[in-house]
């Protein structure tokens, strides 16, 4: 039960940023979530979208340098603590965090869905079975 | 009036100079002939044999001798003593990041500190001097050369060698420096450094610069002159000919006399190999005429150049040479380092998971040469993962350092954001003043 995550290169000057998103818009593309990391000279934006197929073909039509990843959609418990009791299960498991973000919208009453990227993704699914954490898969992206 | 360090050959009246020349020319020329297959080799095609020299005006018979040739031979082809002789290695580094060898004999070594301690002496050093060598230490020349030059005149030598700028600024101040030795770039950085650090001028002892290795200007100067209160000269060398003494600057501070005793030079025209009379630019070529383990017979030094033989104040009848205008290929001087852009490129391309489109941004940023080397990102470089991508720019950059010999810093861009001219990709971006 993974997601497809796109990462772009975005060198950093003005006015990229936009015309990456751009493109996207062009193609119709719609962005589930969405972060940055950046350093002092690049950044990786990195996406989950509903067409991943369609979006990796325009963005590589468009020059962009691009890769894919496996992450998982982990929802938590929308309550103090959510978060810390999956991070705690990772933790006890050996499972590193590469880095995490939040979607956007608000997809389940009570819950708060994050993309992780781990270390160890196999493992990490089970644990977080386990732990009774409720996952997202690709279609339940496409259709939200 | 500053002094001369060996008077009988600085002051010598021109047809002595020519004598000597012509003696020491025959004397290498039959030496080179008879001890070296290259030149033979290179004389035999050209029809000329040690007899046909017999004086400097049969100096244009000779073939010259390319930097290639020095490729070709590594590293001892062009030795024209045994290794027993030989008493030091130098190296330089070549366009294809292959080193340039080159060697001494102890006589090598006496003709060398001799060469620079005239600098120094014209200069104004004595033996009562302190003299701060902020010239690297090692395979390049800059170092020991002048370290031993300074020692030869008498001077108490402070061997600092590079980096730690405000560790140097305590020694100037701590050890009493009174000279210095350093790339023009690199003095500038160290009058700013002390500006920051709250020291004037009036704070240092420092009243003389022998300043080299690198292009500077005439503003360059100025400036250096303003903030450290020293006077500053400039001096010319090059690994292949012997190291930093080949010539130097006098008080009036107008060319540097060629120490034309050790090295008779010629300016030609690149494109046709024509000898060129005083007073026309072209590109300078030298042929040492006392040099044992490694005489250079008219090597192409690809220095643009004009040689000026006119009375000068000081009192020397060495030819002046007056300042390089430009190189005659595409080699960069940083921080008193050659750097030819094809290093990068076969630096990139043997390290395989990167593209082959880069770009050197040459500048000088608090009056030291910088270095960024930005290179278009490929596909097999990116990954999700900031720390993936930094570990690999840390390869290419530990890779370029190591090839190089300078630090450089490497920024990853977008495909197909380089300049290109008609195609082809442009290479140096140079934005020091010229
Ligand atoms: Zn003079």
């Amino acid at each position: 039960m993974f997601v497809k995550q796109i990462s772009i290169f975005v060198e950093n000057k003005p006015g990229r940023l936009m015309s990456v998103t751009k493109v996207l818009k062009e193609g119709n593309i719609d962005i589930k979530a969405l972060s940055i990391a950046d350093t002092k000279d690049f950044g990786i934006l990195r996406i989950i979208v509903n067409d991943t197929q369609k979006a990796l073909e325009i963005l590589k039509k468009a020059d962009c340098t691009v890769t894919t990843t496996d992450v998982i959609a982990a929802g938590v418990e929308d309550k103090p603590g959510g978060v810390a009791d999956m991070m705690q299960a990772l933790y006890e498991n050996q499972i590193s965090v590469e880095y995490m973000y939040a979607f956007a919208k608000k997809i389940e009453e009570k819950k708060a869905f994050a993309i992780l990227r781990l270390d160890n993704n196999e493992k990490a699914l089970k644990v977080l079975a386990d732990n009774g954490i409720k996952l997202l898969s690709a279609e339940d992206i496409t259709t939200l | 009036m500053a002094g001369y360090w060996e008077k009988k050959y600085e002051c010598a009246p021109l047809h002595e100079m020519k004598a000597l020349q012509s003696f020491r020319l025959s004397q290498t020329v039959r030496r080179v002939y008879e001890n070296v297959p290259h030149y033979r080799k290179r004389m035999d095609e050209a029809g000329v044999k040690p007899e046909d020299i017999t004086s400097v005006k049969d100096l244009y018979k000779l073939p010259f001798t390319y930097k290639q040739d020095l490729r070709d031979t590594y590293p001892y082809g062009l030795f024209a003593v045994g290794m027993d002789k030989v008493v030091r290695l130098h190296a330089s580094s070549g366009t294809t990041g292959k080193q340039i060898v080159v060697g001494y004999t102890e006589n090598d070594i006496t003709v060398w500190k001799d060469c620079c301690a005239r600098a120094l002496a014209a200069a104004g050093c004595t033996n009562e001097d302190f003299m701060h060598v902020s010239y690297g230490y090692g395979l390049f020349t800059g170092g020991l050369g002048m370290h031993y030059g300074a020692e030869h005149l008498g001077m108490t030598v402070i061997p600092v060698s590079v980096g730690n700028t405000k560790r140097q600024i305590t020694i100037i101040q701590d050890f009493g420096s009174t000279a210095i030795c350093a790339t023009p770039s690199y003095m500038l950085h160290l009058a700013e450094t002390m500006e920051e650090m709250g020291i004037s001028k009036d704070d240092i002892k420092l009243k003389v610069g022998i300043l080299g290795a690198e292009p500077w200007t005439e503003e360059m100067r100025q400036q250096i002159q303003e903030k450290t209160g020293i006077k500053a000269y400039d001096i010319y060398g090059l690994s292949e000919i012997i190291g930093p003494g080949v010539a130097f600057e006098c008080s009036e501070q107008t060319g540097m006399h060629i120490n034309e005793d050790h090295f008779i030079p010629e300016i030609i025209d690149p494109d046709t190999g024509e000898v060129l009379p005083d007073g026309v630019q072209g590109e300078l070529v030298f042929t040492c005429i006392t040099k044992e383990a490694f005489p250079l017979i008219r090597y192409r030094t690809r220095d643009i150049a004009m040689l000026k033989r006119e009375k000068c104040s000081c009192g020397r009848t060495l030819v002046k040479m007056m300042k390089p205008a430009g190189r005659s290929d595409d080699m960069l001087i940083i921080r008193g380092v050659n750097v030819f852009p094809s290093q990068v490129e076969s630096v990139l391309l043997q390290l395989g998971n990167t593209s082959p489109y880069y770009q050197l941004i040459v500048d000088r940023v608090n009056n030291t040469d910088t270095l960024e080397i930005q290179v278009e990102i490929s596909p097999e470089m990116f990954s999700d993962t900031v720390k993936s991508i930094e570990t690999q720019e840390k390869v290419i950059k530990d890779a370029v350092e190591s090839t190089l010999g300078i630090a450089a810093t490497i920024k990853l861009v977008e495909p197909k954001t380089l300049q290109r001219f008609e195609g082809k990709a442009v290479r140096v971006i140079d934005k020091r003043k010229k």
